[in-house]
């Protein structure tokens, strides 16, 4: 069987090798054939058919057409429930779409459902979720994997072959460390290249919006369909979008990759350690010369994010109250109960350990010591990332410390689970982007994931790099 | 210990979420075990460091400041849990 991919599929339609009907039934098979992994929030047939349906009717040109792309079940859509993994918005019917979705929609892409994730974004193994975890398609029989998280049903819905692109979310790692485990390409773009607006927040001044796909020349095509400026949110970017896909290039002699010291961690296994030393051989044979750099502030980067993003959350998920949309509790013996009752049967154990934590480092007597200070070491963290790529054009480390692990393993110690954005915390506190693409396996035949990060609005050498190993590699 | 029992009550009420003795206890090990790792923040050195609220480089954008008909009403309560004659429902505040 030949891989699947987005590029190919257009092709195919467009050459009336198949109908929109075709692909997207042979999809809507493999997603009911697949039901046991738990990987969407909301499907439906009929829902989808009626897209098709809508779709043929219309003859425009769309660059898009007909392609089954999954929606991380965080971006709000009006044709579809969005729950954000959370009882509190079990039965919301958003009235708008998404900034991102809507460009997809106008493209003509049909969605084919919404993915699971951890509650609100917040976890690292879609187990989180309020509807169960999802489970990694890659996994052997009996012995259930983790998809990574928080946009593991994405992640896991391209693996399984269940859509041509996925969209996710990442705030410190959640489009690259699921896209690692699941063997598939992920992308975060540069804070700010895509609008937040329609997204449920979590950590404002780091949720991006991304893709998931099968290659990188997918991941260019669907990205540029997602990115723009956006005056309803006031931190979206007024830069041109190049196109990304058209201007592919893995030629990259001359070029300067950097490889910081900081990632080589103790306690990272033989097999991480090995790809990344065979992607730096790689690109060495391509012609790109190897610049040893430091990020000296690399180690204090899980601190931070785990107090910045905690407080943004605290103060973004206050609007879950019980009274504007989503569950309310039974027991409203006055408005303070109904708030309280609501909001401690409405949110799961982490969103609860994490609202508190955001609070108390906000609050009266702790704001200098914790949150300030945590605000300080993320400017210097930009500030290594800043210097550092005044000597390189891009960077190079593995994605994450391990291969999938299995399902519930990490649960118990909030620590030990936060370890795992190790790698990609450091560029989401810097707003810089991001890709991780398959490149190796572990003794256990699971995919391990190389982290490739740009300058600021620089995917496309961010691609070109992706492009160059991906190839090397297959 | 950072978290004691009478914090983590004082920050439950201001998060408006009510704990049980079980969770309380919980959060009162997870808090601290986490405050006690985020200390290692205090070997930085971050004298005359201006702190970084945002990574955007973008102004914030201005807009005329005009009327329109962005979302009816209906369409804001449609999710509401309770709403009466076009409002939001809530438990009776004042006696």
């Amino acid at each position: 069987m030949t891989k699947p991919s987005l590029k190919k599929t257009l092709n195919d339609l467009e050459t009336k090798k198949i109908s929109i009907k075709e692909l997207n039934q042979d999809y809507l098979k493999q997603i009911k054939e697949k039901e046991n992994l738990n990987i969407f929030i909301y499907f439906s047939e009929d829902n989808v058919l009626e897209q098709i349906e809508n779709l043929e009717k219309d003859n425009s040109t769309k660059k898009l057409n007909g392609i089954p792309i999954a929606v991380k079940d965080l971006f709000c859509t009006k044709s579809m429930p969005t729950t954000a993994a959370s009882k509190i918005l079990e039965n919301f019917n958003p009235t708008y779409e998404s900034f991102v979705t809507q460009k997809l929609l106008d493209e003509g892409s049909i969605f084919v459902g919404k993915t699971n994730l951890d509650e609100f974004a917040m976890g690292s193994a879609t187990n989180t979720s309020f509807f169960g975890n999802t489970i990694n398609p890659l996994s052997k029989k009996n012995e259930p994997l983790a998809p990574g998280g928080s946009s593991g049903g994405s992640a896991a819905a391209v693996a399984a072959d269940l859509c041509l692109g996925a969209t996710g979310t990442d705030t410190g790692g959640s489009i690259r460390q699921p896209a690692s485990f699941c063997g598939v390409v992920g992308i975060k773009p540069t804070y700010g290249l895509c609008s937040r607006w329609g997204i449920a927040a979590f950590a404002s001044s780091l949720d991006q919006a991304g893709i998931f796909s099968h290659n990188v020349e997918d991941a260019s095509i669907l990205l540029k369909s997602i990115a723009g400026f956006d005056k309803r949110d006031s931190t979206s970017a007024k830069v041109d979008i190049p196109n990304y896909f058209e201007n592919l290039d893995d030629d990259l002699n001359g070029k300067t990759v950097g490889i910081p010291k900081e990632y080589s961690i103790d306690g990272t296994p033989m097999e991480i350690s090995q790809i990344w030393e065979d992607a730096i051989k790689v690109l060495e044979k391509k012609g790109v010369k190897i610049k040893n750099i430091s990020l000296p502030h690399t180690k204090y980067a899980l601190p931070t994010y785990y107090i910045i993003a905690p407080a943004e959350a605290s103060s973004n998920l206050a609007r879950y109250d019980g009274v504007k949309y989503g569950f309310r509790s039974e027991e409203i013996d006055s408005l303070d109960a109904m708030y309280e009752n609501t909001r401690a049967q409405g949110f799961g154990r982490e969103v609860k350990r994490r609202i508190l934590i955001g609070t108390y480092v906000l609050s009266a007597g702790y704001y200098d010591a914790y949150y300030l200070k945590a605000q300080k070491v993320r400017k210097l963290i930009a500030d290594d990332f800043n210097k550092a790529f005044q000597e390189c054009d891009f960077i190079v480390t593995p994605t994450a410390p391990s291969a999938a692990f299995p399902l519930n393993e990490k649960q118990n110690d909030p620590i030990k689970m936060y370890l795992n954005d190790v790698f990609t915390v450091p560029a989401s506190l810097a707003g810089l982007p991001g890709i991780s693409i398959p490149f190796g396996k572990d003794k256990n035949n699971l995919p391990l994931g190389i982290q490739i990060l740009g300058k600021h609005f620089d995917e496309q050498q961010v691609f070109n790099a992706a492009l160059s190993l991906e190839r090397s590699y297959e | 210990m950072k978290i004691d029992k009478n914090t983590i009550n004082k920050i439950a009420r201001l998060s408006r979420i009510k704990l049980d003795d079980k969770e309380s206890e919980d959060y009162i090990k997870d808090l601290n075990l986490i405050l006690d790792w985020v200390e290692q923040l205090n070997e930085v050195n971050t004298e005359n460091v201006e702190p970084l609220s945002n990574i955007s480089s973008s102004i914030l954008p201005k807009r005329e400041d005009v009327s329109k008909d962005a979302n009816s009403s209906e369409e804001i309560l449609e999710n509401a849990p309770d709403k009466l004659e076009g409002f939001f429902a809530v438990p009776k505040v004042v006696e």
